[in-house]
């Protein structure tokens, strides 16, 4: 009786109950655009002068470049007046606006390899430092910082990266499968090695100004961003990121354990040692643009897991609502960061961890609380 | 629906071994498991009947002996399978399912379409075998409540909801009937026979011994990872092999609903 009259309130208003079908995408987006467009005219009036920049001037220079850039291709077009002065615009284009798209895509990337790393190892403590990726780069980078090889930081900082990533997997998969915990614990050891490596570079050669570039590295700062960090970003987070989204699915298999995963027809050892080489892979691009920023990746799954709620909890839509949260939470982060302390620029890896340490230890209570009661 | 719903499909596993860090958990074991028939995997604690369910699923890797399934009189080797097609032959209900993700029940029931959909498909809201599973398994009013708020009776059902979504020909269940009161082993029990009356294979690993003996068409029993004794529960739960498996003292007796075993200590 009871269980006909849950038929028939369930085809009665399937819609209402379930999936209610907000826009959330576009709402998305519009909330980047204009985080974007704030806060690139945010900034110190000693660098661009007492008069205001605004999001409308910053719209009309970007026209202004726009018609240019059609004229110069011999189009039609008349060159829009740029609203801002050279110096100005300098600082908005070259400077700000790679720098807040770096940081929203560098938050995005963290967040969904957070989300992935977790699903994979079956670890809410996970995150995209878990497998030694991030002290490999700190290595690579230290070691051109310092030691003057000749190679491109970035380059340097993604190939001790990944190095980090090889000697986990070799650790983890000797004698034996590749389970969650051998590869957190082998991220573990490789993380505290490489981490080793880098006390000691910095303790027996760095002096004088090497030591704040290499502080400002090893907690992360969009200083240095610009146009090519964005592309490095954006390829990485695309072709890397499209993939990881599709395993969403597979993440939910997961959650029930590896056997289970495996009778569901999850190869689940190769299945994992794929999601952890592509997370990995993202996080060393994201880190060589903007040297290791914790807690993005650890705290903005588990928010948004709160904020969504059980409706939506698979981890396909944490997975998209994660990359979104964590790229404008990034932004905004950075934009604090440079502005708060001026004219002292705090890295922004600083910030984050000054916001995420709280935000952690809450859902840490509030998790407990639930599972005493 | 498609012929692969009409296959009778029957298992065969021949002489499996597993052995982990020098110990064998399963040495020789073999089981024939017929199409439309519930079978009991019994035994004491220890003796293996885990094991033998997750090699036979595919969880953990036989390090001896065959397992083969028959359809339609051709007999294909399981161990040549893709996961996916095994996944859409063999399903499994494990003894206590944990999940720290506070997933929808609807949603963690749509898991069992994974080895019928395309690759990286994401979820289909309201698939029909779906929806036809979470009737079955009985869990309709928990279908909007979150698998980690639900009791160990009530994920159990799910997870069972979540194995007949994957359409299985063989459904493999771990002691189901834990965690559940009375009455809710008794419907677990019937909805057991009724799967097995579409035609499904059934195996279930159970401890109680009266139970089973109600319940199955067919009984294993196993005992340091070797089968000790096959067939009709009636024959093989004989008061000798109870004293002898688990030092126990087990006697039929004739009631108003037939035969029943009576387990109790040895004197």
């Amino acid at each position: 009786m009871t269980a006909r009259l849950e038929v028939a309130r369930t085809t009665a208003q399937p819609a209402a109950r379930r999936r209610p079908q907000v826009p959330w995408l576009g709402i998305g987006l519009v909330v980047l655009v204009l985080s974007i467009l704030v806060a690139i005219v945010i900034g110190p009036a000693s660098v661009t002068g007492p008069a205001p920049i605004t999001p409308l001037d910053v719209l009309g220079s970007a026209w202004h470049h726009v018609t240019a850039w059609l004229a110069e291709r011999g189009l039609p077009v008349t060159v829009a007046e740029n609203p801002l002065s050279l110096v100005r615009d300098g600082i908005i284009w070259q400077g700000r606006a790679p720098r807040a798209v770096t940081a929203v895509l560098v938050g995005a990337g963290l967040a969904l390899c957070g989300v992935v790393l977790q699903g994979a190892t079956r670890n809410p403590l996970a995150d995209p430092y878990l497998l030694g990726i991030s002290s490999g780069a700190a290595l690579g980078a230290v070691a051109v910082l310092i030691l003057g090889v000749a190679v491109p930081l970035p380059v340097a900082a993604f190939v001790g990266a990944v190095l980090a990533l090889l000697a986990t997997l070799a650790l983890a998969g000797i004698g034996g499968r590749l389970t969650a915990t051998r590869a957190v614990l082998a991220g573990v050891a490789v993380g505290q090695a490489a981490a080793a490596g880098v006390s000691f570079i910095i303790f027996s050669t760095a002096q004088g100004d090497s030591y704040r570039d290499i502080l400002g590295w090893l907690m992360g700062t969009f200083g240095a961003a610009s146009w090519s960090s964005v592309l490095i970003a954006l390829v990485a987070l695309v072709v890397i990121g499209g993939v990881l989204l599709g395993f969403g699915r597979t993440l939910d298999a997961f959650a029930f354990g590896d056997t289970a995963a495996t009778a569901l027809g999850v190869n689940v050892p190769r299945t994992r040692w794929l999601l952890l080489v592509l997370s990995a892979l993202l996080t060393g691009a994201m880190v060589s643009v903007s040297g290791s920023i914790g807690f993005v990746g650890l705290t903005v799954p588990h928010v948004v897991r709160l904020l969504l709620g059980p409706t939506r909890s698979g981890n396909t839509a944490v997975a998209r609502t994660s990359a979104a949260v964590g790229g404008i939470f990034l932004l905004w982060a950075d934009t604090v960061a440079r502005t708060v302390f001026t004219p002292l620029e705090v890295p922004v890896g600083v910030l984050t961890a000054l916001l995420g340490a709280p935000v952690f230890a809450f859902l840490l209570l509030r998790s407990r609380r639930r599972g005493d009661g | 629906m498609t012929e692969t719903t009409m296959t009778a499909v029957d298992l065969t596993a021949q002489g499996l071994g597993y052995r982990v860090e020098g110990i064998d958990l399963l040495r020789g074991a073999s089981l024939h498991l017929r199409a439309g028939t519930v079978t009991g995997l019994l035994g004491p604690n220890g003796s293996g009947k885990s094991t033998m369910l997750r090699v036979v699923v595919g969880a953990l890797p036989a390090s001896a002996g065959t397992l083969a399934v028959t359809e339609d009189g051709m007999s294909l080797d399981l161990a040549g399978m893709r996961r996916r097609d095994r996944a859409r032959r063999i399903a499994l209900v494990e003894q206590d399912a944990h999940a720290e993700v506070p997933l929808l029940v609807r949603d963690v029931v749509a898991l069992g379409r994974i080895p019928h959909e395309r690759r990286f498909a994401s979820a289909v809201d309201d698939d029909p075998v779906a929806a036809d599973a979470i009737e079955r398994a009985g869990v309709t009013e928990l279908a909007d409540r979150s698998f980690d708020t639900l009791s160990g009776g009530e994920r159990q059902r799910v997870q069972l909801a979540r194995a007949l979504a994957q359409q299985p020909r063989v459904l493999l269940l771990d002691e189901p009937t834990n965690h559940l009161d009375l009455a809710a082993q008794l419907d677990m029990v019937r909805l057991l026979r009724e799967v097995a009356d579409t035609g499904v294979a059934v195996l279930v690993a159970l401890h109680d011994l009266a139970q089973a003996a109600q319940t199955c068409d067919e009984v294993v029993v196993l005992r340091s990872g070797e089968v000790a004794a096959v067939g009709d529960p009636a024959d093989v739960l004989s008061p000798a092999l109870l004293a002898d498996v688990w030092r126990v003292r087990g006697e039929w007796v004739t009631g108003s609903h037939g035969r029943a075993l009576v387990v109790s200590p040895l004197a």
